[in-house]
């Protein structure tokens, strides 16, 4: 066992590389042994043949213990003359004949073609999204990122001078900027659904806000603790459980899930609403919105939708603070993101002052780097309305619990086909249609939200996505 | 820093997320050009996508969730080649795969743990974060917990590979699917957790990058 540092006494045996007969070169790996965090490759001292193994794998054995021996003179299968094997000792300690260890090994340099194509044709998911688009064999391409890699300006200018395609090149190893490459890979993956995940309705909190943010301050102890405290009852367990403690995000949600039903009297209410219009101006802006580069999902209509009504109702964006009505300047629209596990709630600051598209943009951009952990802590707070997606995983509507300081929450439910009766307006005659729909429930706190004002706020959610104007 | 002879330069390669098995191709392929001299010292810095690996001493137990449960999640799990035992990268996690030729002077292996937990602290210290060691646990401590954890390999020639793992982002859920380094009741902790506010890659990779250089007396060429 060759000493392999100061402060090690000792070493285990992991594994041998070589086995008693084979002939193994001077420099060539016979063991490796560990410590705790390293693994280490123990070269042999000499070239011949291993012809004993004194430790057996797993065993653990001190500093300079003879581990094998190797024959400097046998021929593979013969035995001894022996040899110890050491390792990469320090200067001036190397095995009896095995002389110096150090320096380079004979070891051949791999054959390099196996990892750089992979990472040739493994680019990031843009890129290869976008050869997958142009019916572009990634081989094609020559590649300026690490070892060949192709970047995604290298598949932009292969597809913009095409006809010089062809070329060939060794590849160089310049790489794109910190910033750009660690970052690449988040904004470039493609995002069909940008909130795909909604939360089982009963699950919407971001652990952003702190407890007791409604405690107010001449309350007394009991209303502070009401307001503040929570306490989980507890249960006995049985033989067959399991118990695990919660973690942190799992302990707030669960305290704000209680906080907020505690303290806001909910109320649900229901209505349809018909995507034939949205479905339309889908198609109609298909083309324009891709050479944009960005999709314009479902959730980026409803949440247009909402930003705009909202300003109408200023009860639903408000909320209830001790005595008074705090009715909130802003339109912040949260929308929740299911991690799976997990959820959060990143936030669209001013969503009335964006286009639709703008809105899209902004929501591919939030859930994709929720779901890369990279959202800064305003991107969570702050919001004072909130859109979950329950549908998104097939339930036809889901009764949301309302977060906390703020009135209302909308809970989208499946978009399906469905037969339904249609009047003709000139004519009053009835056809039977197939219709895409989609359930939508309001969750709201009827402190300061009407039931009457519910029913004309969803009224008017419906009106305009089912009359969606053109230039949104 | 010496004034008389040049140091010997690091090439540093800033590659971002970079699939686990990807990793383990490069540095396999990476060490054999530097044990045969083709290239100079190589530092790797990546992000790898959600996975579990497991060190030469891994205890199996200390994995908390079944391949199939981990595989559900979309995490992966390998066998790293590397000591130590169970531990997870992630998105938000700044892995660091030095691939040495460790000098005649520096051929310690609990001396290289050392060397590059001292990179860390000194990186964290300008961060704004008080790192330290845990006598007898390899990584950085803080006192909310590991917020770098390392394991790496050193094979024939003295060349190094695998290395450190340092959580800048929020704590990933992934640690919840293992026991970190089979200690248990230890507590995992991130830059952005100790510090409460965002901190970005960029801010992170420049001064490891720095003190990298300056512990192991390397020039650092980003390429």
């Amino acid at each position: 066992m060759p000493q392999m540092g100061e402060s090690i006494a000792e070493g285990t045996v992991a594994r041998w590389l070589k086995q008693v007969g084979d002939s193994v070169q001077r420099d060539e790996p016979i063991l490796e042994i560990s410590t705790d965090k390293v693994d280490a490759e123990i070269p042999s001292p000499a070239s011949g043949v291993l012809v004993e193994i004194l430790v057996g794998e797993g065993q653990t054995v001190e500093v300079g213990t003879v581990v094998a021996y190797v024959d400097t003179e046998a021929q593979p299968g013969l035995v001894p003359a022996r040899e110890a094997a050491g390792g990469p000792s320090p200067e001036g300690q190397a095995g009896p004949a095995g002389g110096v260890v150090e320096g380079g090994s004979a070891a051949a340099p791999e054959v390099s073609g196996g990892p750089e194509e992979r990472l040739r044709t493994r680019s990031s998911p843009l890129v290869r999204r976008i050869a997958e688009e142009h019916g572009v064999d990634l081989r094609e391409v020559v590649g300026t990122g690490f070892m060949g890699r192709v970047t995604k300006q290298d598949i932009l200018g292969f597809l913009a001078g095409r006809s010089e395609a062809g070329k060939t090149g060794a590849p160089a190893a310049t790489l794109p900027s910190p910033s750009q490459a660690l970052r690449a890979p988040v904004a470039g993956a493609s995002a069909p659904q940008p909130t795909p995940g909604g939360p089982p309705p009963q699950a919407l909190a971001g652990p952003a806000r702190p407890a007791g943010e409604l405690g107010g301050g001449g309350a007394s102890e009991f209303w502070k603790v009401f307001f503040g405290e929570v306490q989980h009852p507890e249960y006995p367990v049985r033989g067959a459980d399991r118990v695990e403690p919660m973690d942190k995000v799992r302990r707030l949600t669960a305290e704000h899930m209680v906080l907020a039903k505690r303290v806001a009297p909910h109320v649900h209410s229901f209505i349809e609403v018909d995507f034939t219009r949205v479905d339309q101006l889908r198609a109609l802006h298909r083309d324009r919105w891709a050479q944009l580069g960005v999709k314009v999902s479902y959730t980026a209509f409803v949440a247009w939708a909402c930003s705009r009504v909202l300003r109408e109702f200023p009860m639903v964006n408000a909320t209830v603070s001790g005595n008074n009505l705090l009715f909130r300047g802003n339109v912040n629209v949260g929308i929740a993101v299911d991690l799976n596990p997990g959820l959060i709630v990143p936030v669209i600051h001013d969503a009335d002052e964006l286009s639709l598209v703008g809105l899209a943009k902004r929501v591919v951009d939030l859930a994709e780097r929720a779901r890369a952990r990279r959202l800064n802590p305003e991107e969570i707070q702050g919001a004072t309305f909130s859109i979950t997606n329950p549908g998104v995983l097939g339930t036809l509507a889901g009764t949301p619990i309302i977060p906390k300081g703020t009135a209302a929450i909308l809970g989208t439910g499946s978009i399906e086909k469905r037969v339904v009766v249609l009047e003709d307006p000139l004519t009053g005659a009835d056809t039977i249609a197939i219709r895409k729909r989609s359930i939508f429930s309001l969750g709201y706190d009827h402190r300061i939200v009407d039931g009457a004002d519910a029913a004309r706020f969803l009224s008017r959610v419906k009106e305009l996505l089912e009359g969606f104007p053109a230039d949104a | 820093m010496s004034v008389g002879s040049p140091l010997p330069p690091v090439e540093v390669r800033i590659l971002g997320v970079v699939p686990y098995r990807d990793g383990l191709e490069l540095q396999e392929h990476l060490v054999a050009r530097r044990r045969s001299e083709e290239i100079p010292d190589q530092l790797l810095l990546l992000e790898h996508p959600p996975v579990v690996t497991l060190g030469t001493s891994a205890h199996r137990e200390h994995l908390l969730l079944s391949p199939e449960e981990l595989e559900k999640r979309g995490i992966g799990l390998f066998e790293a080649g590397r000591g130590g035992d169970v531990t997870y990268h992630g998105p938000g996690q700044l892995v660091g795969y030095p691939i040495l030729r460790l000098p005649s002077h520096r051929r310690d292996l609990h001396g290289y743990l050392r060397d590059l937990e001292e990179v860390l602290i000194r990186a964290l210290r300008e961060l704004g974060v008080e790192g330290y060691r845990e006598p007898g646990y390899t990584g950085v401590w803080t006192k909310q917990g590991k917020v770098a954890a390392i394991g790496v390999r050193v094979s024939s020639g003295w060349i190094t590979s695998h290395g450190f793992a340092l959580n800048v982002g929020p704590t990933p859920d992934g640690f919840r699917a293992i026991v970190p380094c089979g200690i248990a009741n230890r507590p995992v902790t991130s830059v952005e957790e100790v510090l409460h506010q965002t901190v970005g890659m960029e801010e992170v990779i420049p001064l490891v990058v720095k003190h990298f250089g300056e512990v192991f007396e390397l020039e650092p060429i980003v390429v």
